[in-house]
């Protein structure tokens, strides 16, 4: 019999050895894969031990997301006093969803576990204290940003507001918003039920527009051709013919002008009085005389094609290589249609780049991080930003004579309905079109005061707004822009 | 022979160097197997008092009761069981000792939610089940005794078997009818039918193993044993039917007749046994699986645990989180969360072990496992007499079979069946069945031992 016993012996050894086996799969192969289920609530629930810093606007007073202790499992609840207002800068905090916007990018500070604060926490551990998260203090202004809520309406667009002078983000507006608190609750259902219905909703609630979507500017883009007119050595004055319509070499095809006439009377028209009008053949013109590579490198030095670092996640504004511009092409890039894609807020970094002398300060939503006890932890500075094309995108006398230009667009052009009372608004409007018979995507871009801006500001209106194929940046943007802005002057 | 008590063969191992070291190794790993234990009790005391660690109050007393239980089974088989295996207990009190920390660990995750503390009646527990292993190798002085009255073991097993199916005493608990309410406290009898029927089983092949190992008949290409030589074999697939059926207890059921086929096999030598055991569990396991939800529940959350975490894949699939979250070095004993696995003190104990001590603590833990059971069949291999072989090697499969079941269970290797973690589940039936378990097998060497000194 011992030779039995010997083999089932062997046999139960095996069995051993397949659990082993099974075991070392889960534990080491599967074992991250286990860990970071979203399912698994075991990683967040050490997470919710953490009291999570609270997110500031820039008053350092107003909060935009804190933390509540609780009873439940979770010890602290993450709300958002004003959730629907600020959810795209803040984005959420959830247990079935993770973490999106500054609660993604600034996570490491706000559960106070950044490389700056080793030290300390060294030393809280020693001490046993509990760690708590740092508050983030953004650059966002409520006041403005409740202005670009109310401006929009329920009109599906965005909007971004700079301080040029800093790059400070004041406001960062999109339509349809969703509402981070049903998102970080801590009802499992109630997430999952909230998250399918923002899937289900073809508004697309929770896509920061003013961010992740990349619209053709239209004639907003028109101030870029300017700038490269105007590095061309091309004066305000020189004047351009005015055809009904302008020819595109290779092609049968032709650019016309909004409502389909001339610009000025079929007399020569000037670039400035081009601009101030938003003349489509003009711009056709310049596309084609300075060509695809003096366009491309303009629109590069704003900081198109380029891959710069923001505090949120950011989707690059872009131009073809003037390689791929043939001249058709380069006269549509030249009056911002074609495969011209901008951000809103790419769009209000060259109103600031304009405004700001020439100089593109970069881009912050977040300007400083702070302990429970007020000490600084992390501050981001104005900088000036460098996207590496060769120079910079304007000089001084460029950007003066540029903002002449813009100026002139908002006292007698297409922009008249951003006027402001006492202060000199330098604008542009802009209405792409998007597709036969479909509403065009209405713009509008500017700066105030015209001599040292306080605000710059870029909003898009989709779908024309809802007032049909008639929309224009001039009537549609242009008032929305100005409510930002008699919003973000107003501000101490 | 000298004029102390006990038989002259007891004298004779006394005056053995080889019982004497035995007994000498015992003691020493049951004091590290204690060393163990309250390092583990300190850690996990410290664990919960993280903002300014304090040793656990209870240090002392929890070690001062170890060493008392110890020094008191150790007594027992030194001076009862001489030359017995002196792994056997040490392994089990380590197994022990730790679990016993895990469920005061798992009383300090469920204090939140109000629950009753389980640690101090699994030491009440403990204490019994000192008790009876010491008392076990008092009574069982030989364990050919038990050949003797095999039929009323074998009836008493199953007299315990249909207990908890009477009206008043017998309780369902999750759907499975296994509990007797004696007294305060809940007693599942299957545990001891286990033993019982073991010891019947290994009796009853050690007597007719003539018979059942003559292949007599041919079917073609077989040689098989007379159609006679079929009645065991059938009376345990039904009896293990009958369990699942009336019982719903598919781990007692699988375990009951895998036992005896395993040990049908091990008298006999035939594989014919084994090939016709695999094809009649085939056969039950194709009928439980078409006629019971809770089968076909249990075997679809095995294959698909995924799509079913938030219903009733749930606690498997906790229980992967918590071994994946523990991944090789564990999260550390204290800092996990083993209340999110229901039931985790019992059936699921192995998974809280592997998040808090990672791949490190189950390989430690399967490793004792893997000890245990080679020491138990080394104690078949060696013993000299063919029932305490047939026993001593069913024990052991009876041991691992219910190791592998529940832990690949849990980690879901095979599908799920309801059976505690020898020794480290919450739970007093299944910590007294085992030490009995122990002590047999302690006393079938320490009578093999004596055998080989004359």
């Amino acid at each position: 019999m011992t030779a039995q016993v010997r083999r089932v012996a062997v046999v139960m050894f095996l069995l051993f050895g397949a659990l082993f086996v099974n075991l070392n799969y889960i534990q080491v192969l599967q074992a991250d894969e286990l860990a970071n289920d979203p399912r698994n609530a075991r990683g967040l629930i050490r997470e919710y031990e953490i009291r999570r810093g609270l997110i500031l606007a820039s008053d350092g007073q107003t909060p935009l997301a804190t933390s509540e202790e609780t009873d439940g499992r979770l010890r602290f609840l993450r709300r958002y006093p004003d959730g629907p207002l600020y959810g795209h800068i803040t984005g959420y905090h959830s247990l079935v969803y993770g973490r999106s916007q500054l609660e993604a990018t600034f996570n490491e500070y706000l559960v106070g576990s950044a490389p700056e604060a080793f030290a300390r926490n060294l030393a809280d551990l020693l001490a046993g204290r509990e760690r708590v998260g740092d508050d983030v203090v953004t650059t966002i202004v409520p006041s403005v940003q409740q202005a670009a809520r109310d401006a929009l309406g329920d009109r599906a667009g965005a909007i971004a507001a700079l301080d040029p002078s800093t790059g400070e983000v004041l406001a960062l507006w999109s339509t349809p918003t969703y509402d981070p608190n049903q998102l970080a609750s801590h009802d499992r259902d109630q997430i999952v039920a909230y998250w399918e219905q923002t899937e289900a909703d073809p508004g697309n609630p929770r896509l920061n527009r003013a961010l992740r979507s990349v619209y053709p500017p239209g004639s907003t883009f028109k101030v870029v051709t300017a700038a490269a007119a105007l590095r061309a050595g091309v004066s305000p004055e020189q004047t351009f013919p005015d055809p009904l319509r302008q020819d595109l070499p290779l092609t049968e095809a032709t650019i016309g002008n909004f409502g389909g006439g001339t610009c000025n009377g079929g007399a020569p028209i000037t670039l400035a009085r081009a601009l101030q009008v938003s003349c489509n053949t003009t711009f056709a013109q310049l596309g084609l005389s300075l060509g695809a590579e003096a366009l491309v490198a303009q629109a590069e030095e704003f900081g198109f094609n380029a891959d710069w670092e923001f505090q949120l996640p950011l989707e690059p504004s872009t131009i073809p290589a003037a390689a791929e511009l043939d001249e058709p092409s380069a006269a549509q890039s030249a009056i911002g249609q074609r495969d011209v894609r901008a951000t809103p807020l790419q769009m209000a970094m060259i109103a600031a780049t304009i405004g700001n002398d020439g100089t593109t300060m970069r881009p912050r939503v977040v300007k400083q991080v702070n302990d429970f006890a007020g000490r600084t932890v992390a501050e981001f500075g104005p900088e000036p930003i460098d996207f590496g094309a060769p120079g910079p995108a304007l000089s001084p006398a460029e950007a003066e004579t540029l903002t002449q230009m813009m100026v002139s667009v908002v006292e007698g052009g297409t922009g008249r309905n951003a006027q402001i009372p006492g202060v000199q608004v330098a604008g542009k409007t802009g209405t792409a079109q998007t597709g036969e018979g479909r509403p065009p995507t209405v713009w509008f871009t500017a700066f105030a005061p015209a001599d040292a801006p306080r605000v710059a500001v870029a909003v898009v209106v989709e779908e024309g707004g809802g007032v049909g194929d008639e929309a224009t940046g001039g009537a549609v943007a242009a008032p929305i822009a100005r409510a930002v802005m008699e919003a973000a002057l107003a501000r101490p | 022979m000298t004029a102390v008590a006990g038989s002259p063969r007891d004298a004779a191992a006394r005056r053995s160097p080889i019982a004497r070291r035995r007994a000498n190794t015992e003691l020493g790993l049951l004091v590290l197997a204690i060393v163990v234990a309250l390092c583990a009790y300190a850690i996990v005391g410290l664990a919960q008092t993280a903002d300014e660690p304090v040793l656990p109050s209870g240090l002392l007393a929890y070690g001062g009761a170890l060493a008392a239980l110890g020094a008191a089974a150790h007594l027992c088989t030194r001076r009862l069981a001489r030359g017995g295996d002196p792994l056997l207990l040490p392994l089990a009190f380590l197994v022990n000792g730790l679990g016993l920390v895990m469920v005061r660990r798992i009383d300090f995750a469920n204090a939140a939610s109000g629950d009753p503390p389980l640690a101090p009646t699994q030491t009440v527990w403990t204490v019994a089940a000192i008790a009876v292993f010491c008392a076990t190798l008092i009574v069982i002085r030989d364990h050919r005794v038990l050949d003797r009255y095999r039929y009323l073991i074998g009836a008493s097993a199953i007299v315990l078997l249909l207990l908890p199916l009477l009206p008043v005493i017998g309780r369902e608990v999750n759907g499975a009818r296994l509990w007797l309410r004696v007294a305060g406290f809940s007693i599942q009898p299957g545990e001891f039918a286990k033993l019982g029927l073991c010891v019947f089983f290994a009796s009853y092949l050690a007597d007719k193993r003539p018979l059942l190992s003559v292949a007599t008949n041919r079917l073609g290409p077989l040689m098989v044993p007379p159609a006679r030589a079929f009645g065991p074999i059938a009376v345990a697939w039904v009896v293990s039917l009958g369990i699942l059926i009336f019982q719903r207890d598919l781990g007692l059921s699988l375990l009951f007749f895998g036992v005896f086929v395993v040990l049908l096999y091990v008298a006999t030598g035939r594989l014919f046994y084994v090939a016709a055991g695999v094809l009649l569990f085939g056969s039950g396991a194709w009928f439980a699986y078409s006629t019971f939800a809770h089968v076909q529940t249990r075997i679809a959350i095995w294959l698909d645990v995924w799509s079913r975490v938030q219903t009733d894949g749930y606690q498997l699939a906790q229980s992967l989180f918590a071994l994946g979250t523990g991944g090789i070095a564990g999260v550390g004993w204290g800092q996990g969360r083993p209340d999110f696995i229901p039931f985790v003190e019992t059936d699921f104990i192995f998974s809280a072990f592997g998040e808090e001590l990672g791949l490190l603590g189950t390989t430690a833990l399967l490793l004792a496992y893997f000890l245990l059971v080679g020491r138990g069949f080394s104690v078949a291999v060696r013993c000299r007499d063919d029932f305490g072989t047939l026993l001593a090697a069913g024990l052991s499969i009876l041991f691992a079979l219910q190791v592998f079941v529940i832990v690949g269970g849990v980690t879901r290797l095979i599908p799920l069946t309801g059976l505690t973690l020898p020794f480290a589940s919450y739970g007093g039936s299944s910590l007294l069945a085992n030490y009995i378990l122990i002590a047999l097998l302690v006393r079938i060497s320490a009578t093999t031992a004596a055998q080989e000194e004359r």
